[in-house]
């Protein structure tokens, strides 16, 4: 296998910022977020400036992606869009399996809610619409980790993962091999994980083109969801066919 | 009774849905056909009542089907019905006289005037709680009585028949010439207080009462059904808004829903009283279950709600797909001060101003695209407090919360804008089908499948909520702005335009 171009891998790691929450960036902060010298960072965006993959706002002097990027058919889809395309599909997910329901796409290496649905109880909860989670710790982060290895590759890079839990998945091998299994089975789970007594569930959300555009899955208190340490092969049914029927309604081939 | 299951069909404007209910009120199963818009003329609109009947028996088949459920075990049938929209069809063959007039369509603008006029605005709304306008039934029924040639005399030989979609649809299933109250409420002809066929207004209609149906509970059974369901009671008739306000369970006075689509419809609770609006809302019918006294409503219609954000994708082009407003709008922390009143066809509920024309006013060097869509969102909820301003002003009732539905509650964004300004928690419910759920929970009351109003309430699941957070200052900052805006909407219109 050829050695690997780092200019390249510097450049891909540039637009996924990019591509991120802030959508605009300056090259001191791109400097910093890569620990690389400005020097090397201008050079390279004023090669991705000259191909159109991004573009300088006049006024402020910092970076965002250009067109030629953004009409190339990635694999962006708005998360307001998919919120709206997934709605009743989330509305009965959550009715059949008593549980909350919630829509992540990956950002910057964690995962963002894009959509959530109550615990159907009358109980007061709050929206979580917005919030970042952890990738690792959560089944949605890593149902969207097993399709996406090049932000697991990059994850894993940063050595040991943050633990916040006493079962958190922290040891990077242990988690290369889970998402392998996840990968295979097509769907992720996580028990006390992330908080003490709580599990969940997801699978992949794919569009028309099988890129994976999202994940969706539910969270409970791990008395309801597991059965002497096992999960409710019910629940994982539910959750399975809830993003397959997304998966359609986003135009991917029916399966 | 018997069966697991009620069925419920929503016969809206675009197309014809069946639905199928297990007792926990989960959609079971759901099949759905669009039916033609007929235009033969600018203003007309439109539909073939053969086809919808015909679309009508074949959803509700297809729903059983998919789910493997027969006829016996289905406890009742329920419809929601499109409002106002006019049949007229021959007692013995059953056959249409002519396509159904829809409630778009704008034909009686002439005898609207003429009624208006001639026997006065303010009587009719004394009687019936609705000002003279060309979306009510009674106009269509006698612009089909003028114009079909033979009509009136058959229909004033009892010969001839009137409904709305509800009586169409419940004739067809099983033979009985009736309607529900919430449709007749919508007819200019029926008298509120009596809750009968009011003789004055045929007289100035110039109506036959021959014609009419019976105007029964939308919560009773008015007949067994044949064709695919044979034999199943058919138990329910409400219009689509009055059905979503049982769909979200709002059976105490006080308690309101608002249907955010294209355009929407704010329905609140009143009570065992007809309240009369002095702020021009719709005096009309909540609902009746079987022989209980009848719970009114107030009724606040806004014409462009979600009708703006297609306009904001479709004539600007700064967004490819409506869900694309929230991401444009998120993109900026406010509307920079700037404000659209979308009224592009004059101003409805509460102000009632035809010669009003859509404003975008504030604007400064500062606004970009992403303050022009935040203004797109934050026009309908401004219109939505304007409305329920009107309600507060008509009736003593105070709104604890709002219950939404439609297709704009998916956009955060203006749901939480919404309970700012309003300053009420706004809440979704985890069945968005609220007009189908309503139609199948007056069904299966009326056969007893449920028993009460407490085990509906007992599963409506809150899906989402949205809690006021907005500075008091602000908010009246952005309400005095608003009406600011609204006043430069009005008086546009010129008599030579």
């Amino acid at each position: 296998m050829p050695g690997r171009i780092q200019s390249i891998e510097r450049a891909a790691a540039i637009l996924r910022l990019l591509s991120g929450r802030a959508r605009r960036l300056g090259v001191a902060e791109l400097a910093g977020e890569l620990e690389l010298p400005k020097g090397t960072v201008h050079g390279i965006l004023r090669t991705l400036q000259v191909v159109g993959y991004v573009e300088q706002d006049q006024e402020s002097g910092k970076y965002q992606l250009g067109p030629a990027l953004l009409h190339m058919g990635s694999s962006y889809l708005d998360g307001n869009e998919l919120r709206k395309r997934a709605l009743n599909w989330a509305d009965s997910l959550a009715t059949q399996s008593g549980e909350s329901v919630r829509i992540g796409t990956l950002h910057e290496n964690q995962v963002l809610i894009v959509h959530h649905v109550f615990r159907p109880d009358n109980t007061r909860q709050a929206l979580e619409v917005g919030a970042l989670m952890p990738a690792h710790a959560t089944a949605l982060g890593k149902a969207l980790l097993a399709r996406h290895s090049y932000v697991a590759a990059e994850l894993a890079g940063r050595g040991r993962l943050v633990a916040y839990t006493p079962e958190t998945v922290t040891d990077v091998y242990r988690l290369r091999q889970e998402l392998e299994e996840v990968s295979r089975r097509g769907w992720a789970s996580e028990v006390g994980e992330l908080v003490p007594g709580r599990a969940s569930i997801a699978a992949p959300v794919e569009d028309g083109r099988r890129l994976t555009v999202g994940a969706i899955g539910i969270t409970g208190s791990i008395d309801r969801l597991c059965d002497d340490g096992r999960l409710h092969i019910e629940l994982v049914e539910y959750v399975t066919g809830a993003a397959r029927a997304v998966s359609r309604e986003l135009g991917a081939i029916p399966w | 009774m018997s069966g697991r299951y009620v069925a419920a069909i929503d016969q809206g404007t675009a197309s014809s849905r069946c639905f199928v209910f297990d007792e926990r009120a989960r959609i079971v199963s759901v099949a759905q056909q669009e039916h033609r818009q007929h235009f033969p003329r600018p203003g007309w609109v439109e539909h073939d009542p053969q086809e919808i009947w015909t679309n009508v028996q074949s959803v509700v088949e297809a729903a059983l089907e998919r789910v493997e459920v027969s006829a016996r075990e289905v406890c009742a049938l329920g419809i929601a019905n499109q409002r106002e929209t006019t049949v007229l069809w021959d007692r013995r063959s059953g056959a249409p006289v002519h396509n159904a007039i829809t409630w778009q369509d704008v034909r009686t603008d002439r005898i609207c005037r003429e009624i208006a006029r001639g026997y006065g605005e303010d009587r009719v709304r004394e009687r019936t709680g609705l000002p003279v306008s060309t979306y009510f039934s009674g106009p269509k029924i006698r612009w089909l009585l003028d114009h079909i040639p033979g009509v009136r005399e058959r229909a004033e030989a009892g010969e001839v028949l009137f409904g709305t979609i509800d009586s169409w649809l419940v004739w067809n299933l099983c033979r009985r010439h009736v309607t529900d109250v919430t449709n007749a409420s919508r007819t200019l002809l029926m008298n509120l207080h009596t809750l009968d066929w009011d003789p004055e207004l045929l007289a100035a209609m110039d109506v036959p009462a021959a014609m009419l149906p019976e105007i029964r509970a939308s919560s009773e059974a008015y007949g067994e059904a044949a064709g695919p369901l044979a034999g199943v009671p058919v138990a329910s008739a409400l219009g689509d808004q009055h059905a979503a306000l049982v769909g979200q369970t709002c059976f105490s006075p006080g308690e309101a829903k608002c249907t955010f689509g294209t355009g929407s419809f704010l329905l609140f609770n009143t009570g065992a009283r007809p309240v009369a609006s002095g702020h021009g809302l719709l005096t009309t019918l909540g609902y009746r279950l079987g022989t209980e006294a009848p719970a009114y409503a107030l009724e606040g219609s806004i014409a462009i709600t979600g009708a703006l954000v297609q306009w904001f994708r479709d004539n600007l082009g700064l967004i490819g797909s409506a869900p694309e407003i929230e991401t444009l709008a998120r993109s900026v922390q406010d509307s920079g001060g700037c404000y659209f009143v979308p009224a592009f066809s004059g101003l409805f509920a509460p102000h009632w101003r035809s010669d009003a024309r859509g404003v975008i006013t504030g604007l400064t060097s500062y606004i970009t695209k992403g303050h022009l869509a935040r203004a797109v969102l934050e026009a309908t909820a401004w219109q939505t407090r304007d409305v329920l301003e009107a309600v507060n002003s008509d009736d003593g009732h105070r709104l604890a919360e709002l219950r939404v539905d439609g297709g704009m509650t998916a956009n955060h964004l203006l749901m939480q804008f919404l309970a700012d300004v309003l300053d009420v928690p706004v809440t979704r419910p985890i069945v968005a089908e609220t007009v189908s759920l309503g139609a199948a929970y007056a069904a299966g009351l009326a056969v007893g499948f449920w028993p009460d109003l407490d085990s509906l309430k007992h599963n409506w699941r809150k899906a989402a909520e949205w809690l006021p957070n907005m500075d008091p200052r602000e908010r009246e900052r952005g309400h005095r702005k608003w009406k600011k805006a609204v006043a430069r909407a009005v008086d546009w219109l010129d008599d030579d335009d």
